[in-house]
């Protein structure tokens, strides 16, 4: 049985671009700074599968670097930005 | 080899699909951040695993192994991060009767 693993990888990204339009419409709707900060988060990591993906496709290693610093970029930035909005911090 | 690719793009696919459906759907700040952690994680870590079983042994799988390793450490101490953040801010987890 003859598999057309292109068109599935094909129709993964194109999934994946859905999903991120979803948590989009999350983030402008969401009620508060937490709901915005769930959906960033899942967002960034549907991109990460998705910058995967598009190496997969293109065949050079050269887009998985630039998966990694977005995989470690995605995560400073929630831990800053939940530093940075609560209150806490002002104390210490 | 091939066939355990697709059927592991499909399970992400799925497990993206309802982690979706539930980060629209679901009322509350909690459970929204358990569907979507519990959505990112297995989807994301699914379709990695795909593409490993796709590209062989080769420096490809290793980095996309380093990539696999490190997002299953920070996924869910990124969603303890928000969810401590949501506890602090005094937000009140939803209930049924009210």
């Amino acid at each position: 049985m003859e598999i057309p693993l292109a068109t599935i990888i094909n129709w993964t990204i194109a999934f994946l671009l859905g999903s991120c339009i979803v948590g989009i419409i999350r983030i402008v709707i969401g009620p508060s700074t937490a709901d915005r900060l769930t959906a960033l988060n899942l967002v960034g990591s549907q991109v990460l599968a998705l910058l995967v993906l598009t190496a997969l496709r293109a065949g050079s290693p050269v887009y998985l670097d630039v998966a990694m610093v977005y995989a470690v970029f995605g995560f400073l930035g929630i831990l800053a930005l939940t530093r940075y909005l609560s209150n806490r911090s002002n104390s210490k | 080899m091939s066939i355990a690719a697709v059927v592991f793009f499909i399970l992400g696919i799925f497990f993206a699909l309802t982690g979706h459906i539930g980060l629209l759907k679901a009322p509350d700040v909690y459970t929204r951040l358990q569907t979507s952690s519990t959505c990112s994680t297995t989807s994301v870590v699914s379709i990695l695993i795909a593409t490993m079983l796709l590209a062989g042994l080769t420096p490809f799988t290793g980095k996309v192994a380093a990539i696999t390793i490190f997002f299953m450490i920070t996924g869910p101490v990124a969603t303890h991060i928000i969810a401590r953040y949501a506890w602090e801010e005094g937000i009140v987890p939803w209930r049924r009767q009210q």
